[in-house]
C-alpha cells in the first residue's frame, strides 16, 4: 500500500502502518455493509429516491459512487488526520527532508485514474437504460403486455408493437406546469399530471417564458424547460401513488411555488379521468365566461398564482 | 525617481528591474492610500475591500439562512429573497474570492520573487479602483432595486421583459468593471512573474504561490472575455433591442448558458487554485519539511487549469444536448479529479514525517484539505450526468460548491490572513483567538453544509424562498441555519482579532514563522522599496539558505527546532 512505501524506511513508522491498514480494510467493508443494510432507510437522506426504472438505475450509480467515495473519504481523511496527529511537533523531533518520490506519485495518479475508469465503465453500462424509455407494461387498451420485462437493457429489441407510450407535452409557465395529453380529444391539466400505472410516459418539456426545470425526484432526473427547445424525459410508474416535485430552475419571484405532481392511477381510472377532463374542457369552451372561470379556478386552485392566471381553459390549441 | 534599467552583468540574461536611486520617505496619511501605486498598499486595499464585501455577503447569507430556518417564513418577501440571494452569489464570487487573491498576489508576488514592485504599478492602481467602483455600483442598487435573477443571470429571466429594474444593469456594470479589473491585474501578474524574478530564480525555483497566481492569471485571460462578451450582449438585448438571447426572435437561452459557463467553470479554478497554492506554501513551513513533489504540484495546477477550461457544460447537463456532448463533459470533469487528487496526496505526504506546528494558518490549511476533499468527492457524483439529473439545481449542489468555494478558497483566505498579517502589519495576530475562530468556522461550516446534501436528495431545489411544512425539510434547514450563525461567529472572531492585533499585537520581526520564501527576508512591514539587496536565489526555499548562511558566519542558531517556542501572541 501507499502508506507502507512511505513509511518503510523508518522503523518506528513501520509499526504504525498496521492499524492504518486495518482501517483501510475494515472501514470500507463496514460502510459497504451498512449501506446495503440501510438501503431503503437511507433513500432521500443519503441517496436519491427511486420509483421509476430510470430513477432506480440513477440510484444504483449514485450508490456505487457513494461507496467508492466513502472509501476514498475514509482513507484520505484517515491519512490526513493520522499525519496531523502522529507528526505533531515534539521536542527534539527532526522533520524528514523528503522532496518527493516519483514512483509513489505515479502510483497514486494511476490509482486515481483507475477508480475513474471503473466508474466510467459502470456508468456507460447503465446509461442506455436511463436514457432510453423502457417499454410499457400495458398496451394502449390497458391490457398487460405479454412477457413485459421489469428491467430494460441495451441488447433488448424495441418494445413490442402493442405496448404503448403516453407522450405528454409539458409546458413551463411562470409559475405553473401545464400538461397537454395526446389522443383524439383536447385534454390538458395544470400542476397535476394523471398517468396510468405501468405505462411508459415520455415528456416533451418546453417553456413559454423563462427557463424552468421539471423534476419529480422519485421518478428520475430533471430536465430543463427552455423556451425555444424541446427537452425529453421519461418515467414509468409501478403502483398507484402520487409523486410530488417542484420547479428546479430559478424562474422568478414565485419559483418556490411552482409545484408539480404525478398521480399514477389504474388504466381504467385514467380513461375515466381523461374523458371527464375532455368533457369539462369542451363544456367550458362552449359555455359562458362565468363558468369558464369556475372551471379555471377548480383546475388550478393551488397552482395558478400571479402570472399564471392567464392560463385557463380557453388557451388550448 | 525610479527608472526601468537592465543590469549589465555580462553572462546573465538582462533582468528588467526597477532601480531606486534614492530611498524615498514612506508616504503617510490617508491620501497616500488614494494616490498610491505601491503594490503593498494596493494589496492591502484589495484585501480590506474584499473583507468588507465578504462581511456584506455573509450578512446576506445569514438573511437567507434565517428565512429558510422556518417553513413558510415571511421574514423576506420572494422579491427580497431573490435580490439577497443574487447579491450574495455575485458578491462572494466577483467581489471576494477572485479579487482577494489579486490582493494577496499584489502584496506578495514582488516580495516573493525579489522585485521592487509589480511590472505596471499605475495599471495596478487602476485595476484596484475600477474593482472598487464596480462593487460600489452593485451595492448602490440596494437603494433602488437590486438585481434578482441570480448570480448566473440566466436569460430570459434577466431580460428586460422579466427583470425590468435597473438592478440588472448594475449587475452588468459590476461584471464589466470587476472583469476588466481582473484582466488588467492578470496581465500585470503575468508580466511581473515572467520578467522580474530575482537572479537565480528559474521556473523550478518559483514559489508555488507564484505558480498558482500565474495560472490564475492565465485562466482569467482565457475565461473572463467570454463573460464580458455575454454581459455586453445582455446589455444590448436589454437596452438597444438586440436579440441575442430572446427565443421569440431567434435568440437562444442556451447561448447565454454556454458563454456564462465557459467563464463560470474556469472561475471555480480561478478562485480555488490560489488557495491551493497557498496551502502548498503554508503546509511545508509548519511541517518543517520541503513541499512533497514540487513539480507534480505545479504541473497539476496547470493541468487543472487546462481541463478546467474544458468542462463548462457540466453545469448544463439538464439542458437539451446530445448524449455525446454530455459524455464528453462527464469524462473531462472526471479527469480533473486526477490532478486534484495528486495535490491532496502531495499535501498529506508533505505533512508525513514532518514536525507539525499547530499554528492557525496550518489549521486552516489542513481544514481546507479535509473539507475540499469532500467537495471533490461530491463533484464525482455531479460529473456523472445521469446522477446530475437528480442532483442538479438542488441543495446537494449548493452544498457541493460551498465545500469547494468556502472549503477551498475561504479557508485559505483565513489561512493567508493569519500567515501574512505579521508581514503586512508588523504585528502578530492572537493565536488563541485564531484557534477559536478556526474551530467555530470549521464546525459551523460543516454544520451548515453537510446536511444540505440530504436536503437536495430529499428534493429541495436551490433558490426557493420558502418551503411547506409538509415537505419535511424543516429540521435539516434549522440545523443548517444554526451552523451558519456558528460560522458567522467564527468569522467575527477573526475580524475582531485583526482589529485588535493591528494596534496591540506582539511585534513580529521580519520572519516570525521561520518560513521559506523571500518575503520574510525583508522587515515587517517591508519598506517602500521592499529590499535593500536582493539575494541570489539558490533553491526553492531561499530563506532556509539564508538562515544557514547566517548560522555559519555568526554561529548563532537560526534554524527552527521542533518544540522550541516561537514568538507568539
Ligand atoms: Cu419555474
Amino acid at each position: 500500500m501507499i502508506i507502507d512505501r512511505l513509511t518503510a524506511p523508518v522503523t518506528d513508522c513501520a509499526r504504525s502502518s498496521s492499524p492504518l491498514r486495518l482501517i483501510a480494510v475494515a472501514a470500507p467493508a463496514a460502510l459497504f455493509g451498512a449501506l446495503l443494510a440501510a438501503q431503503t432507510a437511507t433513500a432521500g437522506v443519503l441517496s436519491p429516491q427511486a420509483e421509476s426504472p430510470n430513477a432506480k438505475d440513477i440510484k444504483f450509480l449514485y450508490d456505487m459512487v457513494a461507496i467508492v467515495g466513502l472509501i476514498i473519504f475514509v482513507v484520505v481523511e484517515g491519512l490526513l488526520f493520522y499525519a496531523l496527529w502522529k507528526y505533531r511537533a515534539k521536542k527534539g523531533a527532526v522533520a524528514a527532508q523528503i522532496h518527493g518520490n516519483t514512483r509513489l506519485e505515479i502510483g497514486w495518479t494511476v490509482a486515481a485514474a483507475l477508480i475513474l475508469v471503473v466508474i466510467t465503465i459502470v456508468t456507460f453500462i447503465k446509461m442506455p437504460a436511463i436514457i432510453n424509455p423502457a417499454p410499457s407494461d400495458i398496451d394502449a387498451n390497458g391490457n398487460p403486455v405479454a412477457g413485459s420485462l421489469e428491467f430494460a437493457s441495451t441488447d433488448q429489441p424495441d418494445p413490442p408493437a402493442e405496448s404503448a407510450e403516453l407522450n405528454i407535452k409539458v409546458d413551463g409557465q411562470q409559475y405553473v406546469w401545464r400538461y397537454q395529453y395526446p389522443g383524439p380529444k383536447v385534454v390538458f391539466s395544470y400542476e397535476e399530471m394523471v398517468v396510468p400505472v405501468g405505462m411508459t410516459v415520455t415528456l416533451d418539456i418546453s417553456s413559454d417564458d423563462v427557463a424552468h426545470s421539471f423534476w419529480i425526484p422519485a421518478l428520475g432526473g430533471k430536465m430543463d424547460a427552455i423556451p425555444g427547445y424541446i427537452n425529453k424525459l421519461w418515467f414509468k410508474t409501478t403502483r398507484p401513488a402520487t409523486y410530488v416535485g417542484q420547479c428546479a430552475e430559478l424562474c422568478g419571484r414565485n419559483h418556490a411555488n411552482m409545484y408539480s405532481r404525478v398521480r399514477a392511477v389504474p388504466f381504467d381510472e385514467y380513461q375515466k379521468w381523461y374523458d371527464q377532463q375532455a368533457a369539462d374542457i369542451e363544456q367550458s369552451n362552449r359555455e359562458a365566461p362565468k363558468q369558464r372561470q369556475a372551471i379555471e379556478k377548480a383546475q388550478g386552485e393551488q397552482s395558478i398564482q400571479g402570472g399564471g392566471s392567464a392560463g385557463g381553459a380557453s388557451d388550448d390549441q | 525617481m525610479s527608472v526601468l534599467e537592465a543590469p549589465t552583468a555580462p553572462k546573465l540574461r538582462p533582468r528588467p528591474e526597477i532601480l531606486a536611486h534614492t530611498v524615498r520617505r514612506e508616504e503617510e496619511g490617508w491620501t497616500s492610500w488614494i494616490t498610491t501605486v505601491d503594490h503593498k498598499k494596493l494589496g492591502i486595499l484589495y484585501i480590506a475591500t474584499c473583507m468588507v464585501f465578504f462581511t456584506l455577503g455573509g450578512v446576506e447569507a445569514l438573511l437567507i439562512r434565517a428565512q429558510l430556518g422556518a417553513p413558510e417564513n415571511t421574514l423576506l418577501s420572494p422579491e427580497k429573497y431573490n435580490q439577497i440571494m443574487t447579491m450574495h452569489g455575485t458578491t462572494m464570487v466577483f467581489l471576494v474570492v477572485v479579487p482577494i487573491w489579486a490582493g494577496f498576489g499584489n502584496y506578495l508576488i514582488p516580495l516573493m520573487i525579489g522585485a521592487r514592485d509589480m511590472a505596471f504599478p499605475r495599471l495596478n492602481a487602476w485595476s484596484y479602483w475600477i474593482f472598487l467602483f464596480g462593487g460600489i455600483v452593485l451595492y448602490a442598487s440596494f437603494f433602488w432595486t437590486p438585481p434578482e435573477a441570480g448570480w448566473t443571470s440566466y436569460t430570459p429571466l434577466s431580460s428586460k421583459e422579466y427583470s425590468a429594474s435597473g438592478g440588472q444593469e448594475a449587475w452588468i456594470y459590476a461584471i464589466h468593471l470587476t472583469g476588466l479589473s481582473s484582466m488588467l491585474g492578470a496581465a500585470n501578474f503575468i508580466a511581473t512573474i515572467h520578467n522580474m524574478r530575482a537572479p537565480g530564480m528559474g521556473w523550478g525555483r518559483l514559489p508555488l504561490f507564484c505558480w498558482g497566481l500565474l495560472i490564475y492569471s492565465y485562466l482569467i485571460v482565457i475565461a473572463i472575455p467570454s463573460l464580458g462578451g455575454a454581459a455586453t450582449m445582455l446589455l444590448i438585448d436589454r437596452n438597444f433591442g438586440g436579440n441575442f438571447f430572446d427565443p421569440t426572435q431567434g435568440g437562444s437561452t442556451m447561448l447565454w448558458m454556454h458563454l456564462f459557463w465557459f467563464f463560470g467553470h474556469p472561475e471555480v479554478y480561478i478562485f480555488v487554485l490560489p488557495g491551493f497554492a497557498i496551502a502548498s506554501e503554508i503546509i511545508p513551513v509548519f511541517a518543517r519539511k520541503p513541499i512533497f513533489g514540487y513539480k507534480a504540484i505545479a504541473g497539476a495546477t496547470a493541468a487543472i487549469a487546462f481541463l478546467g477550461a474544458l468542462v463548462w457544460a457540466h453545469h448544463m447537463f439538464a439542458t437539451p444536448m446530445s448524449t455525446v456532448v454530455l459524455a464528453f463533459f462527464m469524462l473531462s470533469s472526471f479527469l480533473i479529479a486526477i490532478p486534484t487528487g495528486v495535490k491532496i496526496f502531495n499535501w498529506i505526504a508533505t505533512l508525513w514525517r514532518g514536525t507539525i506546528e499547530y499554528t492557525t494558518p496550518l489549521l486552516f490549511s489542513a481544514g481546507m484539505v479535509g473539507t475540499f476533499l469532500m467537495g471533490g468527492i461530491t463533484g464525482i457524483f455531479l460529473a456523472i450526468f445521469p446522477v446530475d439529473w437528480q442532483l442538479h439545481d438542488t441543495y446537494f449542489v449548493v452544498a457541493h460548491f460551498h465545500y469547494t468555494a468556502f472549503g477551498g478558497a475561504a479557508f485559505m483566505i483565513f489561512a493567508s490572513l493569519y500567515f501574512w498579517f505579521p508581514k503586512m502589519s508588523g504585528r502578530m495576530m492572537s493565536e488563541k483567538l485564531g484557534k477559536i475562530s478556526f474551530w467555530l468556522i470549521l464546525v459551523g461550516f460543516h454544520l451548515t453544509f453537510l446536511i444540505q446534501h440530504s436536503l437536495g436528495l430529499e428534493g429541495m431545489p436551490r433558490r426557493i424562498y420558502e418551503y411547506n411544512e409538509t415537505a419535511g425539510w424543516h429540521l435539516y434547514n434549522v440545523i443548517s441555519t444554526i451552523g451558519a450563525f456558528v460560522l458567522a461567529a467564527g468569522v467575527m472572531v477573526t475580524i475582531y482579532n485583526i482589529v485588535v492585533s493591528l494596534k496591540r499585537g506582539v511585534v513580529a520581526g521580519p520572519d516570525p514563522w521561520k518560513a521559506n520564501t523571500l518575503e520574510w527576508y525583508t522587515p515587517s512591514p517591508p519598506p517602500p522599496h521592499n529590499f535593500d539587496t536582493v539575494p541570489r536565489i539558490r533553491s526553492l526555499e531561499p530563506m532556509k539558505d539564508i538562515r544557514r548562511q547566517v548560522e555559519e558566519s555568526t554561529g548563532v542558531e537560526q534554524q527552527y527546532r521542533a518544540g522550541s517556542p516561537m514568538m507568539r501572541a
